[in-house]
């Protein structure tokens, strides 16, 4: 359950550059809370820097953006999953709410949530991909934000896990929450009920 | 304040927690310290006053390479897993969580340095108050070092090959160091008043402290961009 109340996040005629090269723009929408954005594009359409832009990690070339989350308001999940292979996914997650100023009761809950509670006490480096990527994912639950912002949140993922997440992305969103993700294909119908979608590159 | 110390305070515990998992990664440089004093008086023979001459410049120098081998990877792990990019991204100001960070490496791997230090002093052939002010001059030296080394390896995470470039980065940054710790126990062993050396060593201290953890939090920015 968000924390923080949320405001509505209003993009106006947004530019977006990587390096020297403009890769978006003149782009407009409006994302109020309680809604899920799916950004879509193929390699290199500019899905992550569009997503960086929103989240307030790196500045548009033009335009502006009203609403725009806080860091105690986000959280962010890269391609990288942010779990140190030597401790165990429990240990990760507890130093995570730490550093955020969470309570660490939520956290076996979390990993209840993503089918890791038998998982919680083995060291992260003993782990699949997929199931790093469920850890990475009880994170977003154990460290309670508003806004979310996922890149390629599916890489990794099997079916279930698929279900796991769309679980976890409706659920944010009824509570008032809302998400942004980037993926470069369809959304599976697990997932892709009541998001809207921005496609990149047409 | 609990909200700005808290999640400084995590850190340094996820770092002594990962230090309590991979004891040989703390353990090496007091080992290379040990081993690096140790040489010289294998080297020139342990009845020879050179030895006592030379000493403090061991010691010191002995503290100060090992130092630069602790720092080498301090962020290269949390680069690779994503561990950096959520740090700088977290609420907590970022120059808090490196000084965390040095502070964890610090109690680390340069405390050890620093309490093995009498004994290597000893082992030299020091008098007990050389010993004492090379002590003292070593817990007011290392932690300089230690956030030197640390601003260093902020600056060359992002670098492919930072092998020789670190120690070119700070050797040169970390001389004054040197330069008052050794001359404040030629001090004391010559009889002359060894205060000054160390009050600079202090003030050097102040000015690490205070100015290092930001410079590295802008460093740590570049490289994760």
């Amino acid at each position: 359950m968000p924390d923080s109340p949320v405001s509505a996040l209003r993009v106006h005629a947004l530019a977006v550059a990587r390096g020297d090269r403009r890769v978006l723009s003149d782009l407009s929408f409006t994302l109020a809370p309680g809604e899920i954005l799916h950004i879509r594009g193929g390699n290199g359409a500019g899905k992550t820097s569009l997503l960086e832009v929103l989240c307030g990690l790196r500045a548009p070339a033009a335009g502006r953006i009203e609403g725009q989350p806080t860091a105690a308001q986000r959280h962010w999940l890269g391609h990288k999953n942010a779990l140190n292979p030597v401790l165990t996914v429990r240990e990760n997650l507890v130093f995570w709410c730490a550093l955020n100023g969470n309570d660490a009761a939520e956290v076996d809950a979390a990993l209840a949530r993503v089918g890791l509670k038998a998982q919680r006490h083995r060291p992260c480096g003993a782990l699949s991909v997929g199931q790093r990527r469920r850890a990475a994912l009880a994170r977003l639950c154990a460290v309670s934000r508003p806004w979310w912002f996922l890149d390629e949140p599916l890489a990794g993922l099997d079916r279930a896990a698929v279900h796991v997440l769309a679980d976890l992305l409706h659920a944010h969103a009824r509570a008032g929450g809302a998400a942004v993700l980037t993926s470069h294909q369809a959304l599976p119908d697990a997932l892709a009920c009541g998001v809207r979608e921005l496609e990149l590159g047409r | 304040m609990h909200a700005l110390l808290g999640p400084a305070w995590a850190l340094f515990r996820r770092e002594l927690l990962l230090a309590a998992r991979r004891p040989a990664e703390w353990a090496q440089p007091l080992v290379f310290y040990g081993i690096v004093a140790l040489l010289f008086p294998l080297g020139i023979e342990a009845q020879n006053p050179a030895l006592k001459v030379f000493a403090p410049a061991i010691v010191w120098v002995g503290a100060l390479l090992a130092a630069l081998l602790a720092v080498e990877r301090m962020f290269r792990g949390d680069l690779e897993d994503g561990t950096l990019e959520q740090l700088l991204l977290a609420q907590a100001p970022a120059p808090l969580l490196v000084a965390a960070k040095f502070g964890a490496h610090w109690l680390l791997t340069a405390l050890p340095l620093v309490l093995a230090a009498p004994l290597l002093g000893l082992m030299l052939g020091l008098d007990p108050l050389p010993v004492r002010v090379l002590t003292l001059g070593l817990l007011l030296g290392t932690p300089t070092l230690m956030f030197t080394g640390g601003f260093a390896a902020a600056l060359t995470v992002g670098a492919q090959r930072a092998g020789i470039l670190l120690p070119i980065l700070v050797l040169p940054l970390m001389t004054p160091a040197v330069i008052f710790g050794g001359g404040a126990v030629h001090a004391a062993s010559s009889g002359l008043p060894y205060a000054a050396p160390l009050y600079f060593l202090a003030a050097l201290l102040a000015l690490a402290l205070t100015g290092l953890p930001l410079a590295a939090a802008g460093a740590l920015r570049n490289a994760v961009e």
